[in-house]
């Protein structure tokens, strides 16, 4: 068909493997190796680490930060943030609770099935303020993290659910181990794997990555990209809405202030795993690798008994380093080709 | 096909030294009146439900609840206008203020604790500056990572504990009025630091850099606008207000936790960004900002005064923020949509809306109708 | 092969009451390549919005296959097989080439999950049947512009694009990429897609095109085979009047060296770049993209650092690492891409003319609004921007008057060595005139000027003395007098590095 090739695009790049070239091409290694010297150092001075026991513990304490930096990852993908999704898991853990404790016999399920859904209204709303009031993401999310929360004081009027309130099933809807290990983390593995499939191998998914890597262009491919960033925040309320009855599973209790400045976490753990906040971005198993960092760093910290009140200090310390070194690393990349 | 020209002034081939259509300028102004509207309907509809609201004591009360927000709120205006942001301003307060008040348990002195605070604090938004400035990182990352690195900080001097018993002549800082008057000393400085943060932002060399770094960084810096220094100058300059506000909030309250100000961030950009500042930078005003400050205290002040829990008047401050952006825009698209077609399925999306919302409030009434019903 | 596929019939554009189109007509045929010729301001890209859906005509008709259509949005246009490549790319930088090829269309496999093999595979038949090598699995960012474009033509293809329109595409390429591009055009063309060509560079379309249509303040002129036409001829359907294309330029007798670099090197993009430069000396950089000219500018004007190597000012070695330091030494750089190095857009002429040098109107940081509009009055007089007053915003003005605002801004600094990177790139025939007679005069009061230009006739036109560079190294210098095309293009792409001395 063509008579001559073209020029262009001949030099075939050179297939030079260094460490560097391993970095650019997989960013998680950067957090792999963090996670490596941590896990060491650790491990060598509090033994107890590397304990099923401890290690349980750690996956535990980052179950319900995994599930919702799925919401999250997704949202960041097109370009935007969700800073609701604290106040979601609150309004929905505290709905949630009320109904439950009013109304005995309700099946967990459909417990399960409530809160996705409230979950998903408060998502609707976030999505419809950003791609019909074309309110920047970071304000409309930042306005309904107040609005939620408020509606947490008002809808509470001041009282809180405890834990003999809730029925035991509710319970061990997080706790319980018919595999081994606790239902919790089977979730959260289960939502990372569902999410991991849905970016990778659906169009909608990959149509994500369009969208934040060049709008104008996505609109121009038939993509239609208020459609998609309508998606990424119903699904981000929806999850956040299940993060909140297990919340009230895992905490057994929902108060006024349950998940409190949990969207920063969630954020960082995204950021820390390698996705970029202006979109485009970032892997499941990056973002899966920064919260495992998180809550090692948590752990760690009490194992090497570092005062509680210092421990908050520290956490953010390590992660300026982790997003300075990764910083450094692609810079160097960058500058040796 | 952006070099193509605009059809209106291809046929005007003079050039005039007055500007004749809207100009930038006029647009704001409209966001300002727009301010002032609301917060003259603020101040009706107050003063009919409470006699206390026009109270000049009660004013004067209130008003200092507001001026650590603003404090910050003022270089928060600089950051946002050049497209960048702070989120550790509160944290970096919270951090300052436990300082002072570690020192102050000690034993030094107080005015040399507070000098320490606020030469920590400007520390802070010096390591904020050189990160975002040097290292090349997003404002967002860095300051959410040292938002949990200050505060940290001030747990860790503090604990559990609290740092209480300054002396008066700290306390007259956040208690005190300006001579016999009502004027608490505090509003009096931020008026002050309003006005010069105001005249070096909308009639200095250094303002006119903001707008361009805000608009077109790389533009700007071809234009040998030095971009580094003036970043790196306004987190350093962030840090030391943010570090101010929390000497005054420690003056106020008389005593410094380590979660002092926890939130505020938050509160500071809404109060930025409803005065008008276009968060993805390049717009905005100080007088925007400094009206959406005050038609946020009024508002807050006369809900307190009918009783208004603070967290619900949060609600409301949020919903507020999210309709003055979201409404212009709906006005827009409504007067641009006129003339499409009619489409069932836009209708039948809109009412289903409707329905999922309705639904919602339903069942969020129906679960707690006990004691919802009693309000 | 030559039915009609595409017709439009008197159609009139009005934006808030002012006619931009003006009854154009216009019919493209199965296989051909139809340019559209016109000044900036002229229509044409108001026109082919209205081909893509993006504008509706205010009045006429459009048929599609003969058959009466109306595109309510891009959408419409795309699914009749209407293809567009703008001058801003919209490919995905973020997603690989085989991606960007197929998003939106990934092959599914029988469980509606996306098959990436299949998706690599097809998408590596693709480009080779279109003799395209580029490897599949980088990222769009990492690809040259030319790459980008190829990929986008690629992507087109992919979709069987009955109609292709192509604005601008040559404008960042060099010579050899052009020729690339147009043996692929002429690829698809065989397929029976149309294409629609816009460009400024009229050499081009007696080469690629098969009719022009000109368009002149809205209004069609007339639409001609290419070969019962000519340069001359369609300059003046263009401008309604016969322009000289002599280059005004006036020998200028060798003076003192104002500036020399000696062995600048950045360590990636160049290395081990000489040159002198005299007052009232135009000295041509001329090379491919990517030959690092643009890099050499930039280490110059202090935007980026060098690793090794001296600038030196009339003898003195200096240090420059900031904008504003080259400014200070009476440096200015007008930068290849207006709209993102040049100008400030969103702001008023005003702002952008006194941008550099605010100082002037300053006094202890305080700017003089009114000596600053005076004087930006003055400079804007000089440069005869048209525009309805200075306060308006430079994103509203034509690529030509974007241009004169920025040359303005440098000028009124009053440079001595003055840095031009594409000067006249995308902007109309009677700017670009204008531009060489600004040139030629400031030459003349002993200004010191570097012209970086990818068009070889301005190079040849403008320049004293010239140099080549390829992939980051001066290849050649030639003299004005021994300069010449097939010189300059051997030096750009020859192998063997042959550093002339001077």
């Amino acid at each position: 068909m063509t008579d001559q090739e073209t020029s262009i695009g001949k030099q075939v790049p050179r297939q030079k493997l260094n460490l560097l070239e391993l970095f650019s091409r997989f960013r998680e290694v950067g957090i792999i190796v963090f996670i490596a010297i941590l896990v060491v150092a650790v491990s060598l001075r509090a033994p107890s680490f590397l304990t099923i026991n401890n290690l349980t513990d750690i996956l535990m304490n980052i179950s319900i930060m995994i599930i919702v930096a799925m919401a999250q990852t997704m949202v960041i993908l097109t370009g935007g943030i969700d800073l609701s999704v604290s106040s979601v898991i609150g309004l929905v853990a505290m709905m949630v609770g009320f109904t439950l404790s009013a109304n005995s016999g309700i099946p967990d399920i459909a417990a399960v099935l409530l809160g996705i859904a409230l979950g998903a209204v408060l998502g609707t709303f976030n999505g419809l303020i950003i791609t019909v009031g074309k309110v920047p993401p970071i304000i409309a999310t930042l306005g309904t993290l107040s609005i939620y929360r408020g509606l947490v004081f008002f809808y509470s009027q001041g009282t809180w659910i405890n834990a003999f309130e809730l029925p035991q099933s509710v319970k061990l809807l997080s706790k319980g181990k018919p595999l081994g290990v606790p239902n919790l983390i089977i979730i959260a593995l289960l939502i990372a794997a569902l999410t991991f499939i849905f970016l990778k191998f659906t169009r909608v998914g990959r149509n994500i990555y369009a969208v934040g890597s060049n709008a104008d262009a996505a609109e121009f491919a038939g993509i239609r990209p208020q459609r998609i960033k309508l998606l990424v925040y119903v699904l981000s309320g929806l999850i956040s809405g299940l993060a909140g009855v297990l919340w009230l599973s895992r905490f057994e209790s929902a108060q006024t202030n349950s998940a409190l400045g949990f969207e920063l976490q969630t954020v960082t753990a995204a950021v820390v795993g390698g996705v970029s906040t202006s979109g485009g971005v970032g892997t499941i198993p990056g973002v899966l690798l920064g919260a495992l960092l998180l809550g090692i760093i948590q752990n760690s910290l009490t194992l090497i008994q570092i005062s509680p009140f210092w421990q908050l200090a520290a956490q953010g310390l390590l992660i300026i380093i982790a997003v300075v070194s990764d910083k450094l690393i692609s810079k160097r990349i960058v500058r040796s080709k | 096909m952006k070099s193509q020209a605009n059809p209106q002034n291809t046929s005007a081939a003079t050039i005039s030294e007055r500007a004749t259509r809207r100009s930038l300028t006029d647009v704001f102004k409209n966001w300002e009146l727009l301010l002032v509207v609301l917060i003259i309907i603020v101040v009706l509809v107050n003063t009919r439900l409470s006699p206390y609201f026009l109270n000049a004591k009660n004013i004067s009360r209130t008003s200092s609840d507001f001026m650590e927000i603003g404090l910050m709120m003022l270089p928060m205006v600089f950051i946002v206008v050049t497209g960048n942001i702070d989120l550790s301003v509160a944290s970096n307060m919270g951090m300052s203020a436990s300082f002072m008040g570690l020192l102050h348990n000690m034993g030094v002195n107080i005015w040399l604790a507070a000098l320490a605070g606020l030469a920590l604090g400007t520390l802070g938004g010096v390591l904020n500056g050189y990160l975002i400035a040097k290292v090349k990182l997003p404002s967002l990352v860095v300051t959410l990572g040292t938002y949990a690195f200050f505060r940290g900080i001030a747990y860790g001097f503090l604990g559990d504990q609290a740092a209480r018993n300054y002396p008066a002549k700290f306390t007259y800082l956040g208690q005190g009025r300006v001579g016999g008057s009502l004027i608490p000393v505090s509003v009096a400085i931020f008026i002050g630091l309003a006005i010069i943060f105001g005249i070096i932002l909308h009639a200095t060399k250094f303002g006119r850099h903001l707008y361009a770094i805000g608009n077109n960084e790389e533009a700007a810096k071809y234009s040998g606008v030095p971009i580094d220094k003036i970043k790196f100058s306004l987190f350093v300059i962030s840090g030391f207000m943010a570090a101010f506000a929390g000497l005054v909030l420690a003056a106020r309250f008389g005593s410094t936790r380590p979660d002092n100000g926890t939130g505020l961030e938050l509160a500071v950009i809404t109060a930025t960004v409803l005065g008008g500042v276009d968060i993805d930078g390049g717009k905005g005003s100080m007088y925007g900002a400094v009206l959406s400050l005050l038609l946020i205290g009024l508002l807050r002040f006369g809900m307190g005064l009918v009783n208004i829990q603070s967290q619900v008047q949060s609600t409301i401050i949020g919903l507020l923020l999210i309709v003055s952006i979201f409404l212009p825009h709906i006005g827009q698209r409504i007067a641009a949509n006129k003339a499409t077609r009619f489409r069932w399925k836009t209708v039948l999306a809109v009412v289903g809306i409707i329905a999922l919302f309705v639904l919602f409030f339903v069942f969020f009434f129906w679960s707690r109708a006990p004691v919802l019903a009693e309000i | 092969m030559s039915e009609i596929i595409l017709e439009l019939r008197n159609i009139s554009k009005s934006f808030s009451g002012v006619e931009v189109l003006h009854n154009v007509d216009f019919s493209l045929k199965t296989g051909e390549i139809h340019a559209l010729l016109g000044e900036n301001g002229a229509g044409k890209s108001t026109l082919v919005k209205i081909i893509t859906g993006f504008h509706q005509p205010s009045s006429g008709e459009i048929y599609f296959d003969e058959e009466r259509v109306s595109f309510n949005d891009t959408r419409d246009s795309r699914d009749v097989g209407i293809a567009a490549i703008y001058q801003e790319l919209s490919l995905f930088p973020d997603l690989d080439v085989a991606e960007n090829i197929f998003i939106g269309r990934q092959p599914l496999n029988n469980t509606k999950m996306v098959d990436w093999r299949k998706l690599y595979a097809e998408a590596k038949k693709l480009l080779d049947s279109l003799g395209v090598k580029i490897d599949l699995k980088q990222k769009a960012r990492n690809l040259s512009i030319a790459e980008q474009q190829m990929v986008e033509i690629a992507r087109a293809f992919s979709i069987n694009a009955r109609v292709l329109i192509m604005d601008e595409p040559t404008s960042s390429l060099t010579l050899n990429e052009v020729e690339d591009l147009f043996r692929l055009v002429r690829n698809i063309r065989k397929n029976g897609t149309a294409v629609i060509f816009i460009s400024h560079r009229l050499e081009e379309l007696f080469e690629i095109a098969d009719r022009v249509t000109v368009l002149r303040d809205g209004s069609y002129v007339d639409t001609k085979p290419i070969a019962e036409t000519n340069r001359e001829d369609l300059i003046r359907m263009m401008v309604g009047r016969s322009i000289s294309e002599q280059f005004p330029k006036i020998e200028v007798p060798p003076s003192d060296v104002v500036l020399s670099v000696e062995n600048l090197s950045n360590g990636t993009t160049f290395g081990d770049v000489s040159f002198e430069l005299r007052r009232g000396e135009i000295l041509g950089f001329a090379g491919l993209v990517g030959a690092g000219r643009t890099d050499v500018a930039n280490t110059i004007f202090g935007i980026r650092g060098a690793t090794s190597g001296t600038i030196k000012l009339d003898g003195q070695t200096v240090s420059i690492t900031s904008p504003r330091q080259a400014m200070a030494l009476g440096l200015a750089y007008v930068p290849e891409d207006r709209l993102q190095h040049g100008l400030i857009p969103q702001m008023n002429i005003t702002k952008n003319i006194t941008l550099p040098r605010l100082d002037r109107f300053s006094q202890v940081g305080w700017i003089q609004i009114r000596s600053e509009n005076k004087e930006a009055f003055e400079v804007a007089c000089q440069m005869e921007v048209r525009a309805t007053s200075i306060q308006q915003k430079t994103r509203e003005l034509s690529g030509g008057n974007q241009q004169k605002v920025v040359l303005g801004k440098w000028l009124s600094t009053n440079p001595r060595i003055l840095i031009l990177d594409e000067p006249t790139r995308g902007i109309d025939v009677g700017t670009k005139a204008a531009v060489h007679m600004l040139m030629t005069k400031l030459a003349a009061e002993g200004m010191a000027i570097i012209l970086i230009s990818s068009e070889l006739p301005e190079i040849l036109g403008m320049s004293d003395r010239i140099i080549v560079m390829r992939e980051g190294y001066i290849t050649a210098e030639f003299s004005r007098e021994a300069a010449t095309q097939e010189k300059i293009l051997t030096a750009a792409t020859e192998d063997v590095r042959t550093r002339i001395q001077q």
